[in-house]
């Protein structure tokens, strides 16, 4: 990829992560929640791996620790949902309604799924571009 | 009225590029379309006129809000369409792989 | 109006010779959708639709860069297009009839959403009524949305992943 590209991608990529996080924990007060915020976290190294290509991003997050961050945020978000299908706590909830923390569950599950769907679709996205290398050489 | 009736012609485009054309990325791209179509028309129904979006805000008493419950289930929809997309997409490239073509009349051999 | 907008282009991404045309028309559809979904009063949704566009087209330009073909359309031609626009005036027809049954355009029927929106903030904390419905009052549904995923997930490894063993096996042998 040429130079303006990487340039860019530099500047850019950390201003989309961080915009990923903001979504999804603003998800109880404003339009948002944890599925685009998840896609955003997904996008962001996705416009990492398109720049540098695959050898950089697969020092950070190779495919088999992302798989287990997957399984780790559906298991997270299966016991948030038991946890209340058999009690009846509420955590975190505040009186002021638009506060950060007022929600409750809500605030866990979004972060649950976030990390779920952002790492699910890096896999997905991963595979495919190594049956491309593949099928290349 | 005509609203639903457009919504449906949209379907009907893309129902017609499924029945009709003999490339695979056509096709897919019909199925896009259906997904799309299908997704619009369940928020059709739920709209009222000179609504306010189903938000509370801060020290405002809203009174008409527009219908919240199909925005949820069609939330989840928009999720599974990609991934249902995903899935057709990485078939069409294993298809290329073993043919060398992405023309449905030429995809005739079942092998084991 | 933006459907007809999206008409249009839905036509252009269906008639185009080019693959990549089709593919940057498929975008203007989602686009025109998102814009939507804007009007119609559902931010969540119109967020949720941009950011799953582009990841749609990003995939779907990835497996069509080098792959161009030429379209060939020869055989049985006339037949085949005469009996889908039929099957498409009769849908077409009944569809019409059936959707008279609707209630009017803008006066939704909204008796379960009452409850919702009058004891949702109370019950649940949040203020974002459509994240509460889906997170709160139906988050099973998300579970098996949840599940459908890692379906999908794994279906796509499988697909992609026996490559590596065929070439395994050509090189031992």
């Amino acid at each position: 990829m040429s130079l303006i590209v990487k340039t860019i991608t530099r500047l850019t990529v950390g201003l989309i992560l961080i915009y990923g996080i903001y979504v999804v924990l603003q998800g109880h007060i404003s339009p948002g929640g944890g599925f685009p915020g998840g896609i955003i976290i997904a996008l962001s190294f996705i416009h990492l791996l398109l720049a540098f290509g695959k050898d950089a991003v697969l020092r950070k997050l190779n495919q088999a620790k992302g798989v287990f961050l997957a399984s780790l945020g559906a298991a997270v978000f299966l016991g948030i949902v038991l946890g209340g299908f058999m009690g009846r706590q509420k955590p975190l909830l505040s009186q002021d309604h638009f506060a950060l923390f007022s929600a409750g569950r809500i605030l866990l599950c979004d972060i649950a799924i976030s990390v779920m769907v952002g790492t699910g679709f890096f896999v997905i996205f991963l595979a495919l571009v190594l049956l491309n290398q593949g099928e290349e050489d | 009225m005509s609203v639903y009736f457009l919504c449906f012609i949209l379907f009907c485009v893309g129902l017609y590029c499924i029945l009709r054309k003999r490339n695979i990325i056509k096709i897919i791209i019909g199925l896009a379309i259906i997904e799309y179509a299908v997704s619009l028309f369940f928020i059709l129904t739920g709209y009222r006129l000179h609504g306010r979006a189903p938000i509370f805000a801060r020290d405002q008493e809203i009174l008409n809000m527009v219908d919240p419950l199909p925005q949820a289930l069609v939330l989840t929809t928009i999720v599974i369409s990609l991934v249902v997309m995903v899935i057709v997409v990485s078939l069409a490239l294993r298809i290329y792989e073993k043919y060398g073509t992405f023309d449905i009349t030429k995809i005739r051999r079942l092998k084991g | 109006m933006i459907l007809l907008f999206m008409i249009c282009a839905s036509i252009v991404a269906v008639e185009s010779r080019d693959l990549i045309s089709s593919v940057i028309a498929l975008s203007a559809v989602g686009l025109g959708l998102s814009l939507g979904f804007l009007i119609l009063k559902a931010p969540n949704l119109a967020i949720t639709q941009l950011v799953v566009e582009i990841l749609c087209v990003i995939i779907l330009i990835r497996a069509t860069i080098n792959k161009d073909l030429p379209l060939v359309t020869d055989g049985r031609w006339l037949f085949n297009t005469i009996a889908t626009y039929l099957f498409i005036l009769c849908f077409l027809f009944f569809a019409y009839r059936a959707l008279k049954e609707l209630p009017n355009f803008g006066a939704p029927l909204m008796r379960v959403s009452q409850e919702f929106i009058t004891n949702g903030m109370q019950k649940t904390g949040s203020s974002n009524i459509v994240t509460a419905i889906t997170l709160n009052f139906r988050s099973y549904d998300v579970l098996g949305e949840a599940a459908v995923f890692f379906a999908g997930i794994i279906g796509v490894l499988v697909i992609i992943r026996k490559t590596g063993k065929i070439h395994n096996s050509e090189n031992e042998e």
